[in-house]
C-alpha cells in the first residue's frame, strides 16, 4: 500500500519536474531555432551557446512588477492563469513514457511507466481535462476588460472546439485498430504488430492521414503558429494574455510549452509506436527502462523540434482560412481515415 | 465501501430542484437554460444510481442518449436566444410579450 | 473514504450549483455550473460508470458550457438588470415550487429502502459499446439524424437575410 503510493508519488514528481524542465530548455531551442532558421545567431552572452538565457529569463519574469489593471474582474484574472497551468501539468499522466516490464521497487511491479497507469478510460481522460484547457484563455480573454484580449478569447474558443473534432476522430482510428482506450495497449500493439517479420507497424504508415490531421489539430490545439490567432502579436497585440504580466504571464508562456509536449508525446503514443523501438527483445530489465525512455525522448525531441520548425516556417493562417481548413479540410480526412481504418481491419490488411 | 444509492439520488433531487428555482425564477434566457442542463443532469445522475443498483448498463446508454439530446437542444436554444437578441437587443425573457414581429 | 469523497464532490456541487443559477454575472453562472458538472462527473466515477464521467466532462465541461461562454461573451450579455414590471407574486411562487420539489423530492427518496448493490457492473466502455451497437443500434444511429437536424436548425436562426 504505502510502498505503491510512494511509487506512484516518485513517478509523479519525475514527471511534474520533467515537464517544467522541458519549459527552459524548449525555450531556448525555440530562440536558437528562430535563429538559424533566419540566419542570425540568438542568444548567445549568457553561458556557452547563451545556455543559461532561460534562467536570466526566467529570474527576469519573477522580479517583473505584477500590475492587476483597474478595472478587471479580480476573480476571474486571476482564476484564468491557473486554470491553464493545472490542465497543461495534469493532462501527460496517463501517457506511459517508458517500460518496466520484470521491475521491482520496494516489491511493486512497475509495468507500463505512466502515472496512472489504471485508468481505463485512459485517452479519453486526456482529451477531456485538455478540452479544460480553453477556459484558461476564454476567462484571461474576457476578466482583462480589453477588446483585443476578448477578440483573442473568443476567437481561441472556436477554434479549440472546431479543431477538437478532426482530432478525437483521428485519435478514434488508432483506438479501432487497438480496441482498447488505455495507451499502454496502443503502444504494445504498435510494437507486436511486425511488416516482414522486423518493420514495427507503427500507426504512422497505415494511418498516414490521421496522423497528418492529428498533427495539424494538435499544432492547432496548442495554439501554435501557424494557428496562433489567439494571440496573433500583429493584429491582436498579444491577444488572452495581454493585460497578464510576471508570474502570471510565465504561467500562460510555461503552459504553452508544456501542452506542446504533452501534444508530443501523444503523436508519440499515439502514431510512432511510444517507447518502443526495433530490436527491443534484445534488451531487458534495467536496459530496457533506460533504452525504452531514451528511445521516447528521440522521438520526442523530434516532435518539440518540429513544432519549432513549423512556426519559423509558416506564416499565420486567417480567421476564415482556419475555420475551412478545420471543417471543411480536416473533418472530412478524419472521417476518411476512420472509414479507411475500419474496411482494413475487417479485411485484416493491418 | 461502496456508497448507498440513496445519497446519490438525494443529491439529483437537491440538484433538480436548484435547476428548477433556476428556471423559475431567472429572467435571463441563458440562465434559463443552464437550469435545464442542471435539471437534465440531475436526472442523469439518477438513472445512472438506479442503474448501478440493478445492476444493469442500459441507465448508462440512456444517460449517453439524454447528453446527446441537450447538446442538441443547447445549439438550438443558444441559436434561438441569439436571434432574440438581434431583434430585441435583451435575453430578458419578460421582454419576450409580442406575439408578432 | 468513498463516502467522504461523495459527501465532499456533493458539497461543492450543490454550492456551485446554487451560484450557477442566483448569480447576476452570467459568466460566473456558466463557470460555477462547470464546477457542478465536474462534480457530477465525479460521482459518475463513484458509481463506477468511469466511461460516462469522462464524457460527461468532455462532452459538457468541454463544449457544451465552452458554447455558452462563447454565446455570452459574442452577446456581450449584461448582468440582469432589475425587472421593468416586478411580479412577487410569480416570483414567491416559483420559489415555493422549487422547495416543494426539494423536500417532497427528498422525502419521497428518504423513504426508500434499498440494499446496498450486490454485484458492480463497470461501465467500461466496452460493455457500453456493445449495448449501443447492439440493442440500441436504432436509436444510436437515430441520435445521429437528431444532432443533423438541430445544426440545419441553429443555422437557419442565426442566419442573416440578405
Amino acid at each position: 500500500m504505502w510502498a505503491s503510493a510512494a511509487v506512484s508519488a516518485a513517478k509523479l514528481v519525475i514527471v511534474a519536474v520533467g515537464l517544467l524542465t522541458a519549459v527552459p530548455v524548449m525555450v531556448w531551442v525555440e530562440r536558437r531555432g528562430a535563429a538559424f532558421i533566419q540566419d542570425r545567431l540568438g542568444p548567445n552572452r549568457v553561458g556557452p551557446f547563451g545556455l543559461l538565457q532561460p534562467v536570466i529569463d526566467a529570474i527576469k519574469l519573477v522580479f517583473k512588477e505584477d500590475l492587476t489593471p483597474a478595472n478587471v474582474n479580480r476573480g476571474l484574472y486571476l482564476l484564468a492563469p491557473m486554470v491553464s497551468f493545472f490542465v497543461a501539468m495534469v493532462t501527460f499522466i496517463v501517457i506511459p513514457f517508458g517500460a518496466g516490464k520484470d521491475i521491482t521497487v520496494f516489491g511493486v511491479p512497475l509495468g507500463g511507466l505512466s502515472v496512472a497507469p489504471d485508468l481505463g478510460v485512459g485517452v479519453l481522460f486526456l482529451l477531456a481535462i485538455g478540452s479544460l484547457g480553453v477556459y484558461g484563455i476564454v476567462l484571461a480573454g474576457w476578466s482583462s476588460n480589453n477588446k483585443y484580449s476578448l477578440l483573442g478569447g473568443l476567437r481561441s474558443s472556436a477554434q479549440l472546439i472546431s479543431y477538437e473534432l478532426p482530432m478525437a476522430l483521428a485519435v478514434l482510428g488508432v483506438l479501432l485498430s487497438t480496441g482498447s482506450l488505455r495507451l499502454d495497449d496502443v503502444v504494445t500493439r504498435q510494437a507486436e504488430h511486425l511488416w516482414l517479420n522486423f518493420i514495427p507497424q507503427w500507426n504512422l504508415i497505415p494511418q498516414a492521414i490521421g496522423f497528418v490531421v492529428f498533427v495539424t489539430a494538435a499544432f492547432a490545439e496548442t495554439n501554435r503558429l501557424p494557428f496562433d490567432l489567439a494571440e496573433a502579436e500583429t493584429e491582436l497585440v498579444a491577444g488572452y494574455h495581454l493585460e497578464y504580466s510576471s508570474m502570471k504571464f510565465a504561467a500562460f508562456f510555461m503552459s504553452e510549452y508544456i501542452n506542446m509536449t504533452t501534444a508530443s508525446a501523444l503523436i508519440v503514443t499515439l502514431f510512432c509506436g511510444g517507447w518502443t523501438f526495433p530490436g527491443m527483445q534484445h534488451f531487458s530489465g534495467w536496459w530496457l527502462l533506460v533504452a525504452s525512455v531514451g528511445a521516447f525522448f528521440v522521438k520526442l525531441a523530434f516532435f518539440l523540434w518540429l513544432f519549432v520548425w513549423v512556426r519559423w516556417t509558416l506564416p499565420r493562417f486567417r480567421y476564415d482560412q482556419l475555420m475551412r481548413l478545420g471543417w471543411k479540410g480536416l473533418l472530412p480526412l478524419a472521417t476518411l481515415n476512420l472509414v479507411w481504418v475500419g474496411v482494413a481491419m475487417a479485411m485484416r490488411w493491418i | 465501501m461502496t456508497v448507498p444509492t440513496t445519497y446519490f439520488v438525494i443529491f439529483a433531487a437537491l440538484l433538480f430542484a436548484v435547476g428548477a428555482a433556476g428556471v423559475l425564477l431567472r429572467r435571463s434566457g441563458i440562465s434559463i437554460l443552464l437550469g435545464i442542463e442542471l435539471m437534465l443532469n440531475a436526472a442523469n445522475l439518477a438513472l445512472v444510481a438506479f442503474g448501478r443498483q440493478h445492476g444493469q448498463l442500459d441507465a448508462q446508454v440512456f444517460v449517453f442518449f439524454v447528453m446527446a439530446v441537450a447538446a442538441a437542444e443547447v445549439a438550438v436554444g443558444l441559436a434561438l436566444l441569439v436571434a432574440i437578441f438581434r431583434k430585441n437587443q435583451s435575453i430578458d425573457v419578460d421582454r419576450l410579450n409580442v406575439l408578432r414581429w | 473514504m468513498v463516502t467522504a469523497f461523495f459527501y465532499l464532490a456533493a458539497a461543492v456541487g450543490l454550492v456551485s450549483a446554487a451560484v450557477a443559477v442566483a448569480h447576476r454575472n452570467p459568466v460566473v453562472n456558466v463557470l460555477s455550473l462547470v464546477v457542478t458538472l465536474f462534480c457530477i462527473a465525479v460521482n459518475y466515477a463513484l458509481l463506477g460508470a468511469e466511461f460516462l464521467a469522462a464524457a460527461q466532462v468532455l462532452v459538457y465541461a468541454g463544449a457544451i458550457l465552452v458554447l455558452f461562454l462563447f454565446v455570452v461573451m459574442l452577446l456581450n450579455a449584461p448582468e440582469e438588470q432589475p425587472a421593468t414590471e416586478p411580479r412577487p407574486f410569480q416570483r414567491v411562487a416559483g420559489l415555493l415550487l422549487a422547495v416543494a420539489a426539494a423536500v417532497g423530492g427528498v422525502a419521497l427518496l428518504m423513504g426508500l429502502r434499498l440494499s446496498l448493490p450486490t454485484q458492480s457492473s463497470p461501465g467500461s466502455a466496452q460493455a457500453l459499446g456493445r449495448l449501443l451497437t447492439g440493442p440500441y443500434l436504432f436509436a444510436f444511429e437515430f441520435i445521429s439524424v437528431l444532432l443533423l437536424a438541430a445544426m440545419v436548425g441553429a443555422l437557419m436562426l442565426v442566419k442573416r437575410k440578405h
